[in-house]
């Protein structure tokens, strides 16, 4: 699904990222570990186009997308959830999820400005549809709130509900279940596990290692921003090299 | 939707009646100019109050609609509808051309670069004095008329603005509670989050732009059909500065908040007479004043403060 082949990312002299290669595969959940300072937030703002890469290339279901804006990757069906929600705080809920649905809809500037009858029913379809994703994520009550006013948790629920309203073919999750308490936690669990029965293919950064290592198929993991070890959580958990990654040599 | 609907019905009521306790006198002469700086008002919020993106140089847009306009129709005899339309498509043509390389700015880069314009434009305004008669201005500007119904008075030139008003107003709301709309405000919340989420908000800023210019240069063309008379002071970075005291005032990122600022901002100086030259002292105290106090402006603010009082004065009786 996703292919990362040789990124580097250099930040002046600093050395962010080097030669990082895997696969993403279709259907998988996939988590990218590491210490603080690894480079996996870094990794995802290449892989969905805030940053170039500096060297080496992002290929999505095998075609080329380094040069596309992020924009232009979300069309194709690549999304991202962000480590700190950037929801659109001075909007109501149901309108962030709307935004969302920005490419699934088409009314111009002319159209919109004149109500043609067509924007009308596009209208009423993408409300529609925005309703049924916070149904989806289990928020529909908080629909006309402010965006803003939402707890954590319930505005990691609406970020992945407006990122599921872009119909993502693959959706990148920066630390999603942090500032989330236990049973929030559990809750996501659930939510991504969902997602991705609905052919949704994940990839995750995250912290939290019990959720990593219940619901993900395969792991990276990242060290000071080179590739450590690739595998299943099995055995990502026995290698030598990441246990001396995290915890230090004896 | 059904309330948007009768809030925009009674406000037509409003504009339709507010003339006839006047008789026509002068304060019917000043809601023209209320008019018109709504009109200004509004194409300056819906770029800065929605999308975020601020414009110093607003008079530019304005004036080149006004001298558009005065030239077309007195030089070359042109028919001045014909005339207003052909500038306020040149008029956008240029921001839209302008916009590309201006608005990958952001913040004070932006406000610079636009302030830039502006600047511009009025020594081009002062300096071709063979097209725009300099700094003394172009007269015999005539008046806009359809058939035989010149528009040549007070009543019936506010009846024009305000028609031509109520067409934008309407159009704005139309477009801010839509997915163009909404696009905007994502782009003035967070323009990362909005781009990941497949806002083209390089397109969409410029496309904004354009409609405020669109909207400033027919609000310019209004203006010179109004005043038969137009001189370079009036396009100054001065009117520039009132729009934004405007949309502050009144209520950034709303559409009736363009209007109750150019309203307040209209009949103020008017009030104010004996501060003569420190008027922009007094608009810069408002506008510190409003920002620190009342940052959603006076259409968030009045009821917000009167929620205040309500509970408070519940909880005396």
């Amino acid at each position: 699904m996703l292919n990362l082949s040789g990124i580097g990312k250099r930040f002046g002299g600093l050395t962010a990222l080097d030669g990082i290669s895997f696969n993403v595969g279709e259907g998988s959940i996939t988590g990218i570990i590491g210490p603080n300072g690894a480079g996996k937030t870094t990794l995802f703002n290449v892989a969905t186009g805030i940053y170039p890469p500096s060297s080496g290339a992002v290929l999505l279901q095998g075609k080329d997308i380094s040069k596309l804006p992020p924009e232009g990757r979300a069309r194709l069906g690549l999304v991202r959830t962000f480590q700190n929600i950037e929801l659109f705080g001075k909007m109501t809920v149901l309108e962030n999820v709307l935004v969302g649905l920005h490419t699934q809809s088409k009314a111009g500037i002319f159209s919109c400005a004149f109500r043609m009858p067509w924007q009308m029913t596009e209208e009423r379809r993408v409300r529609e549809r925005a309703k049924e994703l916070l149904d989806f994520v289990g928020i529909p009550e908080l629909m006309d709130v402010e965006a803003g006013t939402l707890s954590f948790g319930k505005g990691r629920l609406l970020e992945i509900a407006r990122a599921m309203a872009l119909e993502p073919k693959l959706l990148l999750m920066d630390e999603p279940a942090a500032g989330l308490n236990s049973s929030e936690t559990a809750e996501l669990a659930d939510l991504i596990k969902k997602i991705r029965d609905l052919g949704i293919t994940i990839g995750l950064v995250e912290h939290d290692m019990d959720l990593v290592m219940d619901i993900c198929d395969q792991l990276v993991v990242l060290n000071l921003g080179t590739m450590l070890a690739e595998g299943t959580p099995r055995e990502i958990q026995d290698n030598q090299a990441v246990i001396t990654a995290y915890l230090g040599e004896e | 939707m059904k309330s948007d609907k009768l809030k925009f019905l009674a406000f037509c009521l409003v504009v339709l009646l507010a003339p006839l306790p006047l008789a026509g006198g002068y304060l019917t002469n000043v809601l023209i100019f209320v008019g018109i700086n709504g009109v200004l008002a509004l194409g300056l919020n819906l770029l800065l109050g929605y999308a975020g993106q601020i414009s110093l140089g607003q008079a530019a847009f304005f004036g080149l609609g006004a001298y558009g306009s005065g030239v077309l129709t007195t030089t070359y005899a042109m028919n001045p509808w014909l005339a207003m339309a052909v500038v306020a498509v040149c008029v956008a043509a240029f921001a839209f051309a302008l916009g590309f390389p201006v608005l990958r700015l952001k913040g004070h880069y932006l406000a610079m670069a636009t302030l830039g314009v502006g600047v511009i434009a009025n020594i081009a305004f002062n300096e071709t004095v063979d097209l725009t008669g300099g700094p003394s201005g172009l007269s015999g500007i005539p008046n806009l008329s359809i058939g035989g119904l010149i528009f040549d008075t007070d009543l019936k030139n506010y009846y024009l603005v305000w028609s031509f008003a109520l067409v934008m107003i309407f159009l704005s709301l139309n477009l801010v509670n839509s997915r163009f709309g909404r696009g905007l405000r994502a782009i003035h919340d967070s323009e990362v989050a909005a781009r990941v989420m497949g806002v083209n908000a390089r397109l969409m800023k410029v496309q904004v732009f354009t409609l405020s210019a669109f909207i400033s240069a027919i609000a310019g063309s209004l203006y010179c059909h109004v005043m038969t008379f137009i001189s370079p002071t009036s396009f100054s970075f001065h009117v520039s500065v009132e729009l934004l005291t405007m949309i502050v005032i009144g209520g950034l990122g709303s559409v009736y908040g363009s209007i109750l600022g150019a309203l307040l901002l209209t009949l103020l100086p008017e009030m104010l007479r004996t501060f003569h030259d420190y008027d922009i002292v007094v608009y810069g105290m408002l506008l510190i004043s409003m920002t620190i106090y009342m940052p959603g402006g006076l259409v968030a603010g009045i009821p917000a403060l009167f929620r205040r009082l309500l509970p408070a004065r519940g909880s005396n009786a």
